[in-house]
């Protein structure tokens, strides 16, 4: 733990590695990024994309990069931070390293959101509000039943697999309401997916995430830490738990149902994000700004590798994180259960 | 309340036992009689006796085998989570929620999609390798003490998770087994054929016999492994033998009609509080009344869901939903 003091009695406080690892998961997020832009059938040099997006390109450069390409990487980047961070608030209330918003229903309950709008034959702008709509409903219908004087974390984690249980049939349940072809852009949104997402997806969420990004990490995010060493410390600290735990669970619901929105429920990303980061920085406590780097940096990538590696044949991004993801998942089991945090 | 006598208390259990069987019976019956194509009763009867009349193909050759099918895969998920909660000791415990099903399913969905298996004497041996491999992995997680109701449910949620989305990916590349998997994801009788009940009897009666006989020893395993081996018992043994027989229930179960959540809840509950915790009694109840609660949900799908039905596994999905939520909210189970 680092302390720099400043003029006049204040002083911020850091960890030098924590500082680190969060900036080099950026700057990889952003590399990876510039490094996708550069490359498919008509490759640029990282210098000739950096130009082209600062807008100094030629007219064809400046079209590939800012109108097809730089979009959905400007998408993943969003999508990834959000989903990370949401997760790493989740994981953080609970105090659970699975406690993340795809395993409590909140998710979901923006893909029954979705579905409903895609059964009813709705089109994409549609879908995107079906599913904010779906994810903020379920949000507030976990919350009430989770409320006894207060919502404990062990209570939410059963209310949300309950809801969970219960969602995943009715979203089977639309699955097999809807035509073939409705189906199967059904099941390709449900895995996530950043095909053909463009400004309309991007900036929604940019606006979105300029408010609750702020609130979460710099209104919430000492609380929350306080929060993580139990309700009954925090409040002696003089920390509002519920009027916190309220709030965070308000933002972390929106991230998730806003990302949810832009590119579907892409699996996993919100609960190895915050553990990668966690091991990364080294640091106790919730880690969200590093967290959400993280979780930019791996959806890029993702993205990158859906694309480039598997030849003609483009899977969707979600396929990817989601085997990733379930790797990841057994060696946290082991990893947790041996340590007793599972 | 007074104390009764064991033999007295004993004879209660057994005539509410007969009390289910007839309620069973009963089930069966009205499984029988309504569907999609309204008949009388004086109709059904001559579609199962008489092969002449009009009624033969809809009673003989759609609701007796869903009934049937019903019956079994009732039978085996009831059992399989009164023996996986005897297992765990931990009330959260049911096939559906711990992924075990959803084991059994993807191993399901590799046959079908990469190995063209259509027969379910050919994917049923996948389907038990999923379950076993799931249930071996569910129990290294919440066999210990360190694990409570909350850590293993989330536990079992998070692999859900991971094997749904291997699912998914699975239909996304191969549009043929889109369109058969969503029908069978959801957890239906729909497709049942007698050839379909012939070949899962065969591992629900191994899995029924085998979880009968472990009551007893899981019943010793409930106090402590120092006691269970005072007493006699194996615990190694019986915990490996308790796995198989979820494995055998579970991986029929899934492969003849999906995966199915909350019914090996459910039941055990409702069944602990008529017969206290001993699962000489409780396994025998569930074995019953499970197929109850199953055949109900599938004839309440096809009442509401005219002219098509809702699926069974859609109907306990939301139906069991209250029940695991109202059970969720006492604090007993909440605790950390």
């Amino acid at each position: 733990m680092t302390v720099v003091h400043l003029p006049g009695d204040r002083s911020v406080r850091f960890r030098p590695r924590a500082l680190a690892a969060g900036a080099a998961c950026a700057v990889l997020a952003l590399a990876v990024g510039v490094f996708t832009i550069g490359g498919g059938n008509y490759p640029m040099s990282p210098a000739e994309v950096l130009r082209a997006a600062l807008g100094g390109g030629t007219p064809a450069q400046d079209f590939v990069v800012n109108e097809l390409r730089l979009p959905r990487v400007v998408t993943a980047l969003l999508v990834g931070g959000a989903l990370a961070l949401a997760g790493a608030l989740f994981q953080s209330l609970v105090r659970n390293p699975l406690g993340s918003p795809d395993m409590l229903g909140f998710t979901q309950g923006a893909s029954t959101g979705a579905l409903v709008v895609v059964v009813a034959g709705g089109d994409s702008l549609a879908l995107a509000g079906g599913a904010v709509l779906g994810g903020l409903l379920t949000g507030v219908a976990i919350y009430a039943l989770a409320w006894r004087k207060g919502v404990h974390g062990a209570r939410l984690v059963l209310i949300g697999i309950g809801a969970l249980a219960i969602l995943t049939g009715v979203n089977g349940y639309l699955l097999t309401r809807a035509q073939l072809m409705e189906a199967a852009r059904a099941v390709l949104w449900l895995t996530g997916s950043l095909d053909g997402r463009g400004w309309q997806q991007a900036l929604p969420l940019a606006a979105a995430m300029a408010v609750l990004v702020p609130v979460a990490l710099i209104g919430h995010g000492r609380a929350v830490r306080v929060i993580e060493m139990g309700d009954d410390l925090a409040g002696a600290l003089g920390v509002r738990v519920e009027r916190v735990r309220l709030a965070v669970l308000a933002a972390a619901v929106l991230l998730t149902s806003l990302a949810a929105a832009a590119a579907g429920p892409v699996s996993f990303v919100a609960l190895t994000a915050p553990q990668v980061s966690r091991r990364l920085t080294g640091a106790p406590g919730p880690n969200l700004l590093a967290s959400a780097c993280t979780g930019a940096a791996l959806l890029v990538t993702a993205d990158w590798a859906a694309q480039r590696l598997f030849g003609d044949h483009q899977l969707p991004v979600g396929v990817l994180t989601g085997v990733a993801g379930s790797g990841y998942l057994v060696w946290l089991l082991a990893r947790e259960r041996g340590a007793g945090r599972i | 309340m007074p104390v009764r006598p064991p033999g007295e208390r004993n004879a209660l259990r057994a005539a509410g036992l007969a009390g289910a069987a007839l309620v069973l019976v009963a089930v069966l019956a009205f499984s029988v009689a309504f569907g999609a194509r309204q008949l009388s009763a004086g109709a059904v009867w001559r579609g199962v006796f008489d092969d002449g009349s009009a009624a033969w193909t809809v009673v003989r050759e759609m609701r007796l085998p869903r009934t049937l099918l019903g019956l079994l895969a009732g039978t085996a998920l009831g059992l399989a989570g009164g023996v996986m909660q005897a297992l765990t000791r931990n009330p959260l415990a049911d096939p559906g929620l711990l992924g075990i099903n959803a084991g059994a399913s993807a191993a399901v969905a590799t046959a079908t999609a990469f190995l063209g298996m259509t027969s379910f004497g050919g994917y049923v041996w996948f389907s038990l390798a999923g379950a076993a491999v799931v249930s071996a992995l569910v129990y290294a997680v919440g066999g210990g003490r360190g694990a409570t109701p909350a850590r293993l449910a989330l536990a079992g949620a998070a692999l859900n998770a991971a094997l749904y989305s291997y699912v998914s990916a699975v239909m996304l590349l191969d549009s043929d087994s889109l369109e058969k998997m969503r029908f069978w994801t959801v957890g239906s009788l729909a497709s049942a054929q007698n050839a379909t009940s012939a070949a899962v009897l065969p591992f629900v009666a191994a899995g029924l016999v085998l979880s009968l006989g472990l009551a007893r020893p899981l019943n010793a395993l409930a106090l402590g492994d120092d006691s269970a081996r005072a007493l006699g018992a194996r615990p190694g043994l019986v915990r490996t033998a308790a796995i198989v027989a979820v494995t055998l229930l579970c991986g029929a179960a899934t492969a003849a009609c999906g995966p199915i959540v909350f019914v090996g809840l459910m039941v055990p509950h409702l069944v602990r509080a008529l017969t206290g915790p001993d699962l000489r009694w409780v396994l025998p109840y569930c074995a019953v009344l499970a197929p109850v609660l199953l055949l109900g949900a599938d004839v309440l799908g096809r009442v509401l869901g005219r002219p098509g039905e809702l699926q069974a596994g859609i109907v306990t999905a939301v139906a069991g939903g209250p029940f695991f939520l109202y059970f969720a909210r006492r604090a007993r189970v909440a605790r950390t």
